[in-house]
């Protein structure tokens, strides 16, 4: 799969990360590098192997549904640039 | 040209947990803001996600109830976006490999008009657990928006269906009854207002007689069955008239203004649904054996199409009335716990089905705030059952034990409704009435019929509706043929 610089921009932006073309350039041909290492483990036959989700070999564990977490909105909030009537204030977001 | 709708539907059911997906922050609705955001829920960096057991149990039991595949093996993954309302910037669910598999559930789509009712099976696709975001605040202050990060992390199975239903009248029945079942099964307190039940419905269209889908879009968070009947019917129709019109449907997420009654597109989010999915390296894969499944099978109470078959053979009830009856859990133990009491079967669904849903109904009440209680009416109905009192006399005896008064034959007495049994004091009425009415029996000796139902009539008058009926036929026939 060949990307190109648009691609790469795009990625950029998704993750929120500003990106100039020189960096973008650069990140390109680290990338692409990347995929062509993938492409080649394509080669290799995965018949009957489970896809690896985790890289150990172990279950989750459970948590028990009893509440442990107390109220601390207060010492959170103290870390907040703006707070109001309790809420956590943004720049205005409306659909 | 005719033609067809296709709708499928993403149910979001809030999981009734103590806690949170991933943390032990309370999920009660309706407190002070922020006040139920711990440290994971607001996603402060370092912080790590511990499974809800209970969750869990909640995915198995859905899994159970609509005979599904439950995966052995389930791995959870972040969906990425940014919205303030999310703020580790991915919410954590579920995508290639979802707790709960393909399943069933069998709707049942009311008689419309000349359509006759009907029954119709709609296939689940899958079911996974996620976590529920933030809400935003608007209008609190100039230019911002508050968060209120309460509700993040709160556990939501996502229950999505195959895009089966053909019509608003089969969707909003396919949402009744999952919203039924999620409270049957004890897993979703189903309390629409609070968000707790909502719905995306996908619809499109395409000529009646083809099979390729059409271009869908779909309808966000309804909250009513009202609203989803309306939305359906609104977006269908633009749908065919923009077709109609040669025009053609784009792929969009719709918003219904329930105000107007039309949907309409919301202004779409640059690159919204590149999620990038990937699994959730702060997650195990999460493993359910054939022990955990039993364990769940075990504690779970009957379902309510075993009920309703149960109901069938068990107690004779026709396949209407057993539905009725299972349509919910609170309804179907109340009407069990009337035949255990002693009433008899057929009356007690009729009572239950009858009276006492009419009330309810009247006074907006569910059947838990019920003034008679199941032995109440068990008493009353084998009062009924026993001839001591008629149907009518029932219904007198019914009222009174809806206004408060509890002893049936109390109220019996205190009314005077004994039904008179006894042939000596019914033949003493007959005669009374018979000869204060003697050109009456004159018009039956006559020939006219109706003159008998009159004089019966009469007779029941006479009786203040205590004279056994049955009995008063047959001694009235004997005299008047004499």
């Amino acid at each position: 799969m060949a990307l190109d610089n648009s691609d790469i921009k795009r990625i950029a932006h998704l993750a929120r990360i500003e990106i100039s073309d020189a960096e973008a350039d650069k990140t390109l041909t680290k990338l692409s590098g990347i995929l062509t290492l993938i492409e080649q483990m394509q080669a290799v036959d995965t018949t009957g192997i489970t896809p690896m989700s985790h890289s150990q070999d172990v279950v989750q564990r459970l948590r028990d549904d009893v509440v442990t977490a107390a109220n601390q909105r207060e010492t959170f909030q103290a870390n907040s640039p703006a707070v109001e009537n309790g809420l956590y204030l943004v720049p205005k977001v409306i659909e | 040209m005719e033609w067809e709708v296709v709708i499928g539907l993403e149910t979001h059911t809030q999981l009734k947990t103590k806690t949170k997906i991933f943390s032990g922050a309370s999920t009660a609705y309706g407190a002070e803001p922020n006040t139920q955001a711990c440290e994971v829920s607001i996603a402060l960096p370092g912080v790590l996600p511990v499974l809800n057991k209970e969750a869990v149990q909640c995915a198995i039991k859905f899994g159970l109830a609509i005979d599904a595949e439950i995966a052995p093996r389930s791995v959870f993954a972040r969906k990425n976006y940014f919205y303030p309302d999310l703020p580790k910037g991915y919410q954590i669910s579920q995508f290639e490999l979802p707790v709960v598999g393909k399943g069933k559930v069998t709707i049942q789509v009311p008689a419309v008009g000349k359509n006759e009712a009907y029954e119709k099976v709609i296939n689940i696709t899958r079911a996974h657990l996620e976590e529920d975001a933030g809400k935003s605040v608007h209008g609190a202050l100039e230019g911002m928006s508050g968060i209120d990060l309460n509700r993040a992390g709160t556990p939501l199975l996502e229950i999505v269906t195959e895009p089966d239903m053909r019509s608003a009248a089969e969707a909003v029945a396919y949402a009744k009854k999952l919203h039924e079942l999620v409270q049957w099964i004890g897993i979703c307190d189903g309390n629409m207002q609070e968000g707790s039940f909502r719905c995306d419905v996908n619809v499109s269209v395409r000529p009646k007689g083809t099979t390729e889908l059409g271009t869908r879009r779909e309808i966000k968070n309804l909250n009513s069955f009202k609203f989803m009947q309306q939305a359906i019917a609104y977006e269908t129709q633009w749908q065919i008239d923009t077709l109609e019109d040669g025009g053609k449907i784009q792929q969009a997420t719709v918003l219904f203004n329930p105000d107007t009654g039309e949907t309409r597109a919301m202004r779409s989010k640059e690159e919204a649904n590149d999620y990038r999915y990937f699994p959730d390296p702060d997650l195990l894969p999460l493993e359910i054996t054939e022990a955990d499944k039993a364990a769940v099978r075990a504690e779970m109470s009957e379902l309510p199409e075993a009920m309703k078959a149960r109901f069938e053979s068990e107690y004779a009830l026709s396949a209407y009335d057993a539905s009725t009856l299972t349509s919910s859990k609170e309804v179907a133990d109340y009407f069990e716990r009337v035949i255990h009491a002693g009433g008899d079967a057929k009356l007690a669904a009729n009572w239950v089905m009858g009276g006492v849903t009419a009330k309810l109904n009247a006074e907006d009440k569910s059947i838990a705030d019920s003034p008679i209680d199941a032995a109440a009416l068990a008493q009353l109905i084998r009062r009924i059952a026993d001839g001591t009192i008629s149907n009518n006399a029932a219904k007198q005896v019914f009222e009174a034990m809806w206004s408060g008064e509890s002893d049936v034959d109390a109220i019996i007495e205190a009314k005077g409704l004994k039904q008179v049994s006894d042939t000596g004091a019914i033949e003493a009425m007959i005669d009374e009435v018979l000869s204060a009415n003697q050109s009456m029996v004159e018009e039956f000796k006559a020939g006219k019929e109706k003159a008998f139902n009159a004089l019966v009539g009469q007779i029941m008058k006479a009786s203040k509706g205590t004279a056994n009926p049955a009995q008063v036929n047959v001694i009235l026939k004997e005299k008047l043929s004499k």
